[in-house]
């Protein structure tokens, strides 16, 4: 008898338990933004827009993609998100589509000026600007934070932080070290040790012509990279067609000895976007890298293909 | 009308003093670069490489283009006897820009679309746009006959284009850098195939120019008058438009949308005493040349070795002057000296 109430005592606190524990999943989660507001969301949010596509690409990551209702043009990764509503970009997103999709919570840019008008309408926004690679850390931390799943994206950074690790230890000799010039633009536009990229680069050991007080991303004057000759230089498939051709860069070492990676669109996609394939992007300039220590690099066998739309 | 006011003493004064600032300014510009001040002396090849394949076609490019558009400049003022006119007011900027807003816009659509788009090129494209939007003023204006009818269907390609251009670039984001660097001027990648362009377009558009000066003259009177003094108004006007088109094109294909030089050069000139439009023209080449060669110089100068857009520049330094002229010289902009204020260009 008195061990069937023990039982009884037993079972009741058990449910308890998880009734509490239920409560606890259903409590209030506040979290500060990038643009220093304080945003409560009443519980893990189960329908999501994102605007931003490592966001999009973060979200999914952590295993919620289901969640996500609504995405930007710009999001394209896991291919899954292709289907989903496009919701234009940060400048001109529908906001009507965007209501209509009823989600609990919106994610995007800090710069997009759409923010008021959202708010305004009543929807919960949280403005996360991923940059650099503690931005990334920071953002995966907030974005766990508002999924409710605070363990599993620490493990995500240990992860992403490990495989870029591992990518810089396992270049031979001869790639460390190597002077790089990455280019983001025909402007020039180059990508420099402040950048995004640039971070990537020094992990890997690499010398990136452009200094640090430069700015994350320069418009040069062509002469400074003639003048740096870097022994690699790394580029998108748009911007490389008429590289070799410029006044000048024909002596440039990378040039002339073939040291020149050349990004298809899917590859830059990659590379641009401070979010958790960034441990891919090591792993391709690490490839670039050891390819231009072995010897010329091969320029890519595909056709130049970007249908407009993608962030390149 | 003095036949000889071309090589009167004192235009050859001007144009002597023109042509050596333009000297100094080249040596000038050899000497400025991606580290501010570096002369050549320090030798070795990589210097060699730089003054020979970088600096130099870009300064003489420079030089050339600020001569092309101020050029246009001075035929847009006198042909249509407006002191606002500049090389852009028949659409060619919209028509360049959207010209390669296109170019980018395709390339990436397929690869054949990617292969003819490299073929054509930026400057292919500029320069297409660039014609294609003067033609089509044209067809729109009906012909050339009605100088207000001109600028107005100028305005209208020039609107309408620009929004074409902004459209594309609009769907494509990621077009957007490359057109910011077109819309702002950039004399960076100038090289040697560009100079002899414009050296090419420069002399053409100088012989048509200064062989159609005597009826900006005749215009100055007015269009009636013109026309009584025997000017074969209409051909000449066809002419000069071509003129002013090749010359813009060739400078907008090889530097982007450069501001205010077209506008600025041709008044800097008429500030300095009458002139007859024959020597207007050459000394406005002159005078653009070393405007935009100075404010080349500045923009890899001030923050090297990052660069400012030129663009930037020249409307900083165009528009100030501008300004200046204006205030000083109430009468020329206030109306005072009446007609559409033709009245410096005599």
């Amino acid at each position: 008898m008195t061990r069937r109430m023990t039982m009884t005592t037993m079972l009741l606190r058990a449910a308890a338990a998880a009734l509490f524990c239920a409560q606890a999943m259903a409590a209030p989660i506040t979290l500060k933004d990038d643009r220093g507001h304080t945003v409560t969301l009443p519980e893990v949010p189960k329908r999501i827009v994102s605007l931003l596509p490592s966001l999009t690409e973060t979200i999914c990551e952590l295993g919620d993609c289901a969640k996500v209702v609504g995405v930007d043009r710009f999001s394209n990764f896991p291919a899954t998100v292709q289907k989903l509503p496009k919701l234009g970009g940060l400048d001109d997103t529908s906001i009507e589509t965007l209501v209509a999709l009823k989600p609990d919570v919106v994610v995007l840019g800090v710069s997009a000026r759409v923010i008021d008008r959202l708010e305004g309408l009543g929807l919960k926004v949280v403005a996360l600007e991923p940059k650099s690679m503690s931005d990334v850390q920071r953002v995966l931390g907030k974005m766990g934070q508002i999924l409710g799943k605070d363990d599993d994206a620490r493990r995500l950074w240990n992860r992403i932080d490990g495989h870029i690790a591992q990518s810089a230890a396992t270049l031979p000799p001869g790639a460390r070290g190597l002077s790089v010039y990455y280019e983001v633009d025909a402007g020039p536009y180059g990508a420099g040790t402040a950048s995004f990229m640039g971070e990537i680069l020094t992990r890997l050991g690499a010398k990136n012509i452009i200094p640090a007080e430069l700015g994350p991303f320069p418009k040069l004057n062509p002469e400074f990279i003639v003048r740096a000759d870097p022994q690699v230089i790394m580029v998108g498939q748009r911007n490389a067609g008429g590289l070799p051709q410029r006044p000048g860069w024909q002596a440039i070492r990378a040039v002339k000895n073939q040291r020149l990676c050349v990004w298809i669109p899917s590859e830059s996609d990659v590379l641009v976007r401070p979010g958790p394939r960034m441990s891919e992007a090591a792993a391709l300039m690490a490839r670039c890298l050891r390819e231009a220590a072995a010897g010329p690099v091969a320029l890519p066998t595909v056709p130049f293909n970007a249908p407009p739309g993608g962030m390149r | 009308m003095r036949p000889s006011a071309l090589l009167s003493a004192r235009t050859a004064a001007q144009l002597t003093a023109l042509l050596a600032l333009g000297a100094a300014l080249l040596a000038l510009g050899l000497a400025i670069g991606s580290m501010g001040w570096s002369p050549w002396t320090d030798g070795g090849e990589t210097m060699r490489l730089i003054l020979w394949d970088i600096r130099a076609p870009r300064s003489i490019g420079a030089w050339l283009a600020g001569a092309l558009l101020a050029l246009a400049g001075a035929i847009a003022q006198g042909l249509f006897r407006n002191p606002l006119a500049d090389p852009y007011l028949l659409g060619c900027s919209a028509g360049a820009s959207l010209g390669v807003a296109a170019l980018l816009f395709v390339m990436g659509i397929s690869p054949a679309a990617a292969a003819l788009a490299l073929r054509v090129g930026m400057t292919g494209a500029a320069f297409v746009g660039a014609i294609g939007a003067v033609l089509l003023t044209l067809v729109l204006a009906r012909g050339v006959t009605q100088s207000l009818r001109l600028l107005l269907a100028g305005v209208v390609v020039g609107v309408v284009l620009g929004s074409g251009s902004a459209l594309l670039t609009l769907m494509n984001p990621d077009i957007l850098r490359a057109m910011q660097a077109f819309m702002l001027g950039s004399t960076g990648y100038v090289g040697w195939s560009a100079v002899q362009v414009m050296v090419v377009a420069m002399a053409l558009c100088l012989l048509v120019a200064l062989g159609c000066s005597r009826t900006l003259d005749a215009l100055t009177l007015g269009e009636d008058t013109a026309r009584s003094l025997g000017q074969r108004l209409t051909l000449i006007r066809l002419l000069l438009i071509a003129t002013l088109s090749l010359a813009t094109g060739a400078a907008v294909a090889q530097c982007g949308l450069i501001a205010f030089v077209g506008l600025v050069a041709p008044h800097l000139v008429r500030s300095w005493g009458p002139t007859t439009h024959g020597a207007l023209l050459l000394l406005s080449a002159l005078t653009g040349g070393a405007l935009l060669l100075a404010a080349d110089i500045a923009s890899r100068w001030v923050i090297a070795p990052q660069e400012l857009p030129v663009g930037i520049i020249t409307a900083l330094l165009g528009g100030s002057y501008l300004l200046w002229l204006m205030h000083r010289r109430k009468a020329h902009f206030g109306g005072g000296s009446g007609g559409a204020g033709g009245g410096g260009a005599r």
